[in-house]
């Protein structure tokens, strides 16, 4: 994408017109329009994080607001958060390690599956991939209340394997991964198997190191969604250790709360590894967050 | 052991097993499940079965054509939205003219609000759209001459706070998907309309939107989806299901109320086999219209 910007930046531009805006004057505008509109996009997330430096309650009450009284600021959240935030760090903990654990999962089996679908000639496979196709474009939304139905059934709630298990084989994830080994040489298979080795093992030998781009793409898609899972989370866990940080923070925003120093600055925390990552990993995220629209 | 791993014909069916066993343990079996218990009554563990009397009871809800209707206006203007604001924007970034930083910069703050969990945003919007005269909006409304407004106890208040909660969330992403179609499109279409005449703005009428038809379809799939499942930024902004005359119930948010909070599981079966079929008529639709089966299944 970049090559063609350039491709295009040198051409010979045409002299504008004498009665149109210079180069320049276009060039200002839309600088100051796009730096408005990108500090427009980040005053919410600026905002908590002023607000971290605020009383819980005066900003409940009142809102968050840019008129901030500069002497009421402190870092007594700051302290709070390490010394007495309850179950706070436990939840960050329980996130981060079911992030990991549930990541990793999703990758190894949707990409699994996915690669059946690419390289195999067999019967039904149209049927089951189109299976594949329905299941991607019903949101969970919609599917949520017969598998919590299911789970109470099994008496199977509050149990992180049950928060899990549902999405190893996700649709969207699989949908993708076969795109993308459709784009792998048949040939390779063929020379896995004159060395020896078998269909399983020339997947994890000789394919998955040459599609590490996709699995790249795809972790850190998946790591952003599952760290801020909420609704299936909230419908299985039921003991306060064993919440992810999305529910235990929603606990938080009850009318009669008492913690709500620790609603603000623990959303504010909860924000930071994914801002990390992002800034780190920028161009996965977009890969990852529009792999939806396919191309071909 | 060792003559299955090596068969290629069973290979395929290994592969894909994960998959079909997902498909029939946690999605089939519950759904059909889900079907049964549509025409039963369930009291403490007790199904009598009662014929469609939860389909018609469903039918002669007011709440739910409420719900229905919530749904189907965030659908709607989250489409007038979210496809061409950030068409535009992708637009402008697109342009020949204009710094690349900036252009860089705006990206990836636009990207930002896409990195929130619901939680945490519905949580921010709640406090600026605080119906306090400090709040921020209200600041925003104080300064063009109006409020304090109480912006979550109105209706059309409330879904204004609604959109702006999703139009920030996804502008970015969106913007992005039109970015990467725009950059697809090869030049020298824009060439060869310069020389028949056309001026900037036929440009993108003539050559850019043609173009841009498969990115465009795409947006509208995800945004048709997103607007009918939506229930969680409601949720987060009316800090729970409950809102002034139910002006933020979304039809996921019924279906939350009558199955998980009610616990009325025959009902709510019914709101859900309903919702589905909704659900599936649309996407089947647009699916066969897109040619998705064809194009996808095929090769």
């Amino acid at each position: 994408m970049s090559t063609q910007a350039v491709v295009t930046q040198g051409r010979p531009q045409p002299e504008p017109a004498p009665r149109t805006m210079t180069r320049r004057t276009a060039m200002l505008i839309q600088s100051a329009f796009l730096i408005a509109l990108a500090v427009v996009s980040l005053i919410p997330v600026l905002a908590i994080f002023v607000g971290t430096f605020q009383d819980g309650n005066d900003v409940i009450r009142n809102g968050i607001s840019f008129s901030i009284d500069f002497s009421t600021l402190g870092f007594d959240n700051y302290v709070m958060l390490f010394t007495d935030s309850g179950y706070y760090f436990q939840w960050f903990l329980n996130t981060f390690v079911l992030t990991i654990v549930q990541v990793l999962g999703t990758l190894i089996i949707s990409s699994f599956v996915a690669y059946g679908f690419a390289m195999y000639e067999f019967r039904g496979k149209s049927l089951g991939f189109i299976l594949v196709i329905i299941l991607m474009t019903i949101p969970f939304e919609m599917l949520m209340l017969p598998l919590y139905v299911q789970v109470n059934d099994l008496q199977a709630a509050d149990q992180y394997w049950i928060v899990v298990l549902p999405f190893l084989a996700q649709a969207v994830t699989i949908f993708f991964f076969r795109q993308y080994f459709l784009g792998v040489p048949k040939e390779i298979l063929e020379a896995g198997r004159v060395d020896g080795l078998t269909e399983f093992g020339i997947f994890f030998r000789l394919v998955i190191p040459i599609t590490k781009p996709a699995f790249a793409a795809m972790a850190i898609l998946n790591g952003m969604t599952i760290w801020n899972n909420f609704l299936w989370p909230l419908l299985v866990l039921r003991s306060p250790e064993k919440f992810l940080l999305p529910i235990g923070l929603n606990t938080l925003l009850t009318p009669y709360g008492n913690n709500y120093e620790l609603l603000i600055i623990g959303s504010f925390f909860s924000l930071i590894p994914i801002l990390i990552l992002f800034l780190a990993f920028q161009r996965f995220f977009v890969e990852g967050m529009t792999a939806g629209a396919v191309k071909g | 052991m060792k003559r299955l791993l090596y068969n290629q014909r069973l290979a395929p069916y290994l592969f894909i097993l994960p998959f079909l066993v997902t498909l029939v343990v946690f999605w089939l079996v519950p759904v059909g499940r889900s079907v049964v218990m549509s025409f039963q009554e369930v009291l403490y563990g007790q199904a009598t079965f009662i014929g469609t009397q939860n389909y018609e009871r469903l039918w002669r809800d007011p709440v739910f054509w409420k719900a229905m209707f919530n749904s189907l206006r965030y659908m709607l203007l989250t489409l007038l939205l979210l496809i061409p604001i950030p068409m535009l924007l992708a637009a402008i970034i697109n342009s020949k003219i204009g710094s690349a930083r900036v252009k860089n910069f705006f990206k990836s703050s636009l990207f930002v609000p896409a990195l929130t969990s619901v939680v945490v945003a519905g949580i921010v919007f709640r406090l600026m759209f605080s119906e306090t005269d400090s709040g921020l909006m209200n600041q925003v409304a104080d300064f063009f001459g109006f409020g304090p407004v109480r912006w979550l106890r109105e209706d059309l208040t409330g879904l204004m706070a609604l959109l702006m909660l999703t139009v920030w969330r996804w502008t970015g992403v969106n913007t992005m998907y039109f970015l990467a179609g725009m950059q697809a499109i090869p030049s020298d279409y824009y060439e060869a309309a310069s020389i028949d005449g056309a001026g900037r703005v036929q440009q993108f009428f003539h050559v850019t939107l043609p173009n841009l038809k498969p990115t465009i379809v795409y947006v509208t799939t995800i945004s048709v989806y997103g607007g009918l499942a939506m229930f969680l930024e409601s949720f987060m902004l009316y800090a729970g299901n409950n809102s002034p005359n139910n002006q933020g119930l979304t039809i996921v948010g019924y279906l939350y109320r009558k199955g998980i909070q009610e616990n009325d599981l025959g009902f709510a079966s019914a709101v859900g086999v309903v919702l589905l079929l909704v659900v599936l008529a649309i996407n089947l639709t647009q699916l066969t219209a897109t040619g998705t089966f064809k194009k996808e299944a095929m090769r």
